[in-house]
């Protein structure tokens, strides 16, 4: 709305073409800011609404519609039965030992990796490359026919180890991200610790290592996220009610809880939560991660 | 980010001949290395392998069939159907594209409560796929949000089984999809369109560019790159939909995608010879995509060596 007066300054246009102009930036504006509301209407009305029914009493929500706000919005009660009948404190348990493991897993193999493949010279380093560029082209989805066999044999299945092998070594976004953050690392100051008397492997953890620090964080940010909300490497591989993560407590709702929507609506709210926490927190390493981790 | 500048590399040459340990460097490479074969290319080999068989996945012996696997996926219309289900998904996905890309270009202009505008179109990307499909059955169910929200609006009549209708289901899921990952291309436009200079838009706005000129002429060229890279992201993208299917209707109503019908007949029919020719023949698809978009869109010399 601020824009209409200074473009038209800009141009001293006669008085009737400067008010057409006017009108047409302030009607520009005004379906902007609608758009925009569109939006976020559709965004957030479909998260309310469970948000809602996950407040109201059994009987509420049978006689209230979908839209109408809960009577007590302090009424925590689905939130109780969600969260012992889900067994989601486990839930969340699992996840997280899932997530440290396999995150600081990506991290290490990850950054050595890319410290030999940009620091070393050495034979097939080429061929290398190539296989993880091919391998970033491969869906993780379709070979799970085979990768299951693969877990079985090594008896894996129905242990955390499954998932968490599964997410170290299927990643190979974070080794590209790695790599291309330690080529603006200056070689100098290998060959300054080098010549201190550093060794290869010193190098890595003492100067290397630390100066990592953001493309770190960049991948533990959006391999946190993905790990978290995987649904199909847990639901294939972790069978058992006690190594349920997040996703697949909440998956299990779906048989008995059919017609008591307001407990699934809370567990929902549970798993929900936890993101818009962190989000909320890290909103703008958040966006920097995810454009760095899809264009790179 | 910031990032140091690119050092030219001096005295590398010296500095490698002093020490250099003929071995060390697989030692670094190994892990990675070593999980990249085990759970992706002897996976590739051995669906390959399987896919010429007929086996149960127990059993110590496969029967060899030839290619009877694959005569099968692409004549039995069960098999073949579910490719014509990602086209849903793959159309949608042009509804996606416009409308990131719509917000992209408003939001990288001056707008109040920007960063709000920016977190909420985000926010549905970030959540657990799981979560989703609940939220979207809640949404979709008869009497439901939906169904309350066309009411209100006087649009009663349009109300469906937005789930059990095998003509509609699709598009319900479909548009579920969409709300889900429009947020990551919304992003990926605004950090192309941030990474073009400013002066640009100044300079084209004294010569008496509007907002359109600036878009046709500025911001599409600019970032033409990653809208050609989210096309192709939508082709396979849209061939391997799973999670929301499987989660919100289990494949049912003719929703079953391609994915589903690969996982169903692995793990629920044991049929583990037919399910790997379903995965190669996808594989295959996004390979040759990729291979196609490769020749389309060289990379801009990204050097890893």
């Amino acid at each position: 709305m601020t824009r209409a007066p200074r473009h038209a300054a800009g141009h001293p246009a006669p008085p009737a073409r400067a008010g057409r102009v006017r009108v047409l930036a302030a009607t520009a504006s005004t379906a902007k800011y609608l758009s925009l509301a569109l939006a976020s209407l559709v965004v957030l009305i479909p998260l309310v609404v469970v948000l809602f029914a996950s407040l109201k009493t059994h009987a509420e929500y049978n006689t209230t519609g979908p839209l109408t706000p809960p009577a007590n919005w302090f009424n925590f009660h689905n939130f109780a039965t969600a969260w012992t009948a889900g067994d989601m404190l486990r839930g969340f348990w699992n996840t997280t030992f899932i997530l440290v493991v396999s995150l600081t897993g990506t991290v290490l193999i990850g950054t050595l990796a890319a410290y030999a493949i940009s620091r070393f010279v050495f034979p097939l380093k080429r061929l290398i490359l190539g296989l993880f560029l091919v391998a970033a082209l491969v869906p993780g989805v379709t070979t799970q026919v085979a990768t299951y066999q693969i877990v079985k044999s090594m008896g894996l299945v129905n242990t955390s180890w499954s998932a968490i092998v599964l997410f170290m070594g299927t990643d190979i976004v974070s080794i590209y991200i790695f790599i291309q953050f330690m080529q603006s690392i200056p070689q100098s100051l290998d060959q300054a610790a080098m010549i201190d008397g550093a060794g290869r492997f010193t190098i890595y953890r003492k100067v290397i290592l630390p100066l990592m620090k953001p493309a770190i964080a960049t991948v533990v940010i959006i391999k946190g996220i993905a790990v978290y909300n995987e649904f199909y490497i847990p639901f294939l591989y972790l069978r058992s009610p006690e190594l349920s993560v997040i996703s697949t407590a909440l998956f299990r709702f779906k048989g008995p809880y059919g017609a008591q929507w307001e407990t699934i609506a809370a567990c929902t709210m549970i798993v929900i939560v936890p993101t818009v926490v962190i989000f909320l927190l890290l909103q703008r390493f958040i966006y920097n991660g995810i454009t760095a981790g899809a264009t790179k | 980010m910031t990032r140091p500048v690119v050092a030219t590399r001096p005295a590398v040459a010296a500095g490698r001949a002093r020490r250099k340990i003929p071995h060390s460097p697989w030692l670094y490479v190994a892990p990675a290395l070593i999980l990249l074969v085990t759970f992706t290319y002897v996976p590739v080999g051995n669906m390959i392998w399987y896919s010429f068989h007929k086996w149960d996945g127990l059993d110590v012996t496969m029967d060899p069939v030839g290619l009877d696997n694959y005569v099968r996926v692409f004549t039995d219309e069960q098999y073949w159907r579910v490719f014509l289900i990602s086209l849903y998904y793959f159309v949608a996905s042009f509804a996606q594209i416009a409308i990131a890309l719509y917000f992209a270009v408003v939001l990288s202009f001056n707008v109040r409560f920007k960063n709000l505008f920016k977190g909420i179109l985000f926010f549905p990307y970030l959540l657990n796929g799981v979560a989703v499909g609940f939220v979207f059955l809640y949404l979709f169910q008869p009497d439901g949000t939906l169904d309350t929200l066309l009411r209100v609006a006087g649009l009663g009549e349009h109300t469906h089984l937005w789930l059990g209708d095998p003509d509609i289901a699709n598009i319900s899921l479909a548009g579920t999809s969409v709300w889900r990952f429009t947020g990551l291309n919304f992003v990926l436009f605004l950090g192309a369109i941030q990474s073009i200079p400013g002066e640009i838009y100044e300079a084209a706005e004294i010569d008496g560019a509007n907002r359109w000129h600036q878009f046709r002429h500025i911001i599409v060229p600019g970032i033409r790159r990653i809208i050609s890279l989210s096309f192709i992201l939508a082709i396979s993208g849209s061939l391997s939909v799973f999670e929301i299917p499987f989660i919100m209707t289990g494949g049912a109503n003719g929703t079953r995608t391609f994915v589903v019908q690969a996982y169903q007949t692995a793990f629920q029919f044991r049929q583990i010879g037919l399910a790997s020719a379903m995965a190669v023949v996808l594989l295959l698809i996004v390979l040759l995509i990729t291979w196609v978009q490769r020749r389309v869109l060289p990379d801009e010399e990204v050097t890893l060596s």
